[in-house]
């Protein structure tokens, strides 16, 4: 049996897919049978989540300007 | 960017990448602006990476914005757009990093130390392994919902800047920017084995960070 502490560690390897078969039945077992290992699973889904909704800085409007004037000597 | 128009996984489909590719061969103007509004944050983030400071991110940034041009009509569509425009960019901003002799920091992606590194603070599990101070539900639970809030922003800024160059390059690339594993191994020229290492240990920190935030607030 899988103890929360090794499953905290195959977070990645779960996540990545990784895992072998019997590996993941281990770890999907614990998971069934323990919420505080589920929370941590959803905590790093939602870490994971956020990580990938920053708010992205825009182009500064007279480098675009600048690049498309590069772009236009290209074309030519 | 606002986090409703969040970036798809890999970027736009390959066959209406293909139509962009085109169109900017054809000096489709809107095609290009829209390419470089599209990438130019992502490239900036990715730049800082390498290099100290602001400017040389966005000299960088520029610099990439020109080869891009010259490579294009070479471009193969072998891999996404943005996965090849970020190779292009770690190209340049590896060799600007020898120059300033940042290099070091880097080191970590061909050796990420086997030393344990543990995800979770070991004094929140029991002698047999269960947790002893176990992780609850998170009154943010949702990207939605944390980023919100300016100072969960702040947080995880915070802890990305605080993670070794390696780790928050894997994590930036990953989870930021939404490129696969076989491409940050592709642009980051590090193993599959290593990746997933280093991802591991930053995304674990990030977690951990918003984890004592949610605690106190
Ligand atoms: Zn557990």
């Amino acid at each position: 049996m899988l103890t929360c502490k090794e499953l905290a560690a195959l977070v990645t390897d779960y996540l990545e897919g990784r895992q072998s078969f019997l590996e993941r039945m281990r770890f999907e077992l614990h998971l069934g049978m323990c919420r505080h290992c589920r929370a941590y699973l959803q905590q790093m889904r939602t870490t994971i989540d956020t990580l990938g909704n920053l708010p992205e800085e825009s182009i500064p409007p007279e480098m675009s300007k600048q690049l498309l004037d590069r772009f236009r000597d290209w074309k030519r | 960017m606002t986090v409703a128009q969040a970036q798809t996984t890999n970027g736009i489909a390959s066959t209406d990448e293909r139509a962009l590719v085109n169109r900017l061969l054809a000096g489709d103007e809107a095609a290009f602006t829209y390419v470089v509004e599209r990438y130019h944050g992502p490239l900036i983030r990715f730049a800082l990476l390498f290099v100290a400071t602001r400017a040389v991110a966005e000299e960088v940034v520029q610099d990439t914005w020109v080869a891009v041009l010259h490579g294009l009509p070479a471009f193969e569509g072998r891999s996404a757009l943005k996965s090849w425009i970020f190779g292009i960019l770690a190209n340049r901003a590896k060799t600007r990093a020898v120059r300033e002799k940042r290099t070091i920091a880097f080191s970590e992606l061909s050796a990420p130390g086997d030393e344990d590194e543990p995800a979770v603070d070991p004094d929140r599990f029991t002698s047999a392994g269960g947790w002893s101070a176990p992780p609850g539900r998170w009154e943010q639970d949702t990207p939605e919902k944390l980023l919100l809030h300016r100072e969960s922003l702040a947080v995880i800024e915070k802890a990305m800047a605080a993670l070794p160059a390696s780790q928050r390059a894997v994590v930036t690339l990953r989870d930021v920017e939404g490129l696969d594993a076989a491409e940050v191994c592709n642009v980051l020229d590090v193993s599959e084995t290593n990746q997933r290492v280093l991802l591991h240990r930053g995304r674990s920190k990030v977690r951990a960070a918003l984890e004592r935030y949610m605690a106190e607030s």
